[in-house]
């Protein structure tokens, strides 16, 4: 099996388009997506809208390959479970973000040759093919880095604070709202 | 008779939106295993990942719906000042600012670790988060400066 997912928060129909072509080409018939209310549905897959956090973790552990978009909900699952996952990045130029965010973090990761990238929809089918081809990686550890966690356990351990007075908050507010 | 002088537990609020900022809050978990931790986060199909605490739902908003916005700072306003932690931590975004906006008013130590995804800046509740974090971190070492944001690990 194959799965795709965007995520939990907005579609990505430039994604499923793209992976829905490739699934006809190939035909493949296993192939299984979550769409985020995306307004593409796919005529090649099996979809979705949401799937909730156990059986989005089940169903990584049962796919061949992840599909998904350069959100790290998506990579660190894929990552735990030791699977290989093709990322295509959201774009803020096709409004699918605010930001360039995922493009930076789809190129760090991919040169750290964690994941597999395919910057835009014309690169998905070659990447795909290429991704059946790799063998499952050794599942991270499911904690954060031994160095975060001591640094956390050590701020705890002291005791500096400062407590905010009004003033903070409203500026903190306005800051915000502004 | 032995007397337990050391059976307060810290209680922790731990808050953060959806996706990989909720991904990443569950991965620092282990730094607090001798705290209580009481969640914060936008989607109810989270609460089956944490069974055995306490857990609050809040909507999530971007700085560009302001009623929204409005609606979630009261919202977390409200449920730091019945909890009343003595330690928040945020992943990120919207719900997490507010948290240590208002923890800090309520005399909590703060903690803000800001995305991994956030590779060439900060994120902007990242960088407003600054000045109400105790602990203000970024997951990347080029993006540490003296003042803060530091660099002290990462989730991966």
């Amino acid at each position: 099996m194959i799965l795709v997912t965007v995520g939990s928060q907005v579609p990505f129909d430039r994604l499923i388009r793209a992976v829905d072509e490739w699934a006809q080409l190939r035909g493949r018939t296993d192939v299984f997506a979550q769409i985020a209310d995306g307004s593409y549905h796919p005529a090649h897959m099996r979809f979705t809208d949401f799937v909730d956090p156990s059986e989005f973790k089940r169903l990584v552990g049962e796919a061949q390959v992840i599909v998904s978009h350069a959100g790290m909900g998506s990579i660190i699952t894929a990552l735990e479970l030791g699977k290989p996952i093709v990322v295509m990045p959201r774009r803020a130029c096709f409004r699918e973000t605010r930001n360039d965010h995922q493009v930076a973090a789809a190129k760090h990761f991919g040169e750290m040759g964690r994941i597999i990238v395919a910057s835009d929809e014309l690169e998905v089918a070659d990447k795909l093919d290429y991704s059946l081809t790799v063998r499952s990686s050794a599942r991270i550890d499911t904690k954060a880095s031994p160095r975060l966690i001591a640094t956390i356990q050590d701020f705890l351990k002291g005791t500096s604070t400062e407590q905010h007075s009004l003033d903070d908050i409203t500026s903190g507010l306005h800051n915000v709202t502004r | 008779m032995s007397v337990n002088t050391n059976i307060y537990k810290n209680k922790v609020l731990a808050v953060a939106s959806s996706g990989g900022h909720w991904t990443q809050l569950l991965r620092v978990l282990p730094a607090l295993t001798s705290s209580e931790i009481v969640f914060v986060t936008v989607l109810e199909s989270y609460r089956s990942q944490v069974p055995d605490n306490k857990f609050y739902l809040v909507n999530d908003a971007t700085r560009w719906n302001k009623l929204r916005l409005i609606v979630l700072a009261l919202r977390v306003a409200w449920i730091v000042g019945q909890e009343r932690p003595d330690v928040v931590v945020s992943t990120g975004a919207a719900p997490g600012y507010f948290a240590m906006l208002f923890g800090r008013l309520f005399g909590a130590r703060t903690i803000w670790i800001d995305s991994i995804t956030n590779i060439e800046r900060l994120s902007m509740s990242g960088a407003l988060a600054g000045r109400h974090a105790d602990l203000w971190l970024t997951q990347w070492p080029h993006l540490a400066k003296a003042k803060g944001p530091h660099y002290g690990g990462s989730v991966l």
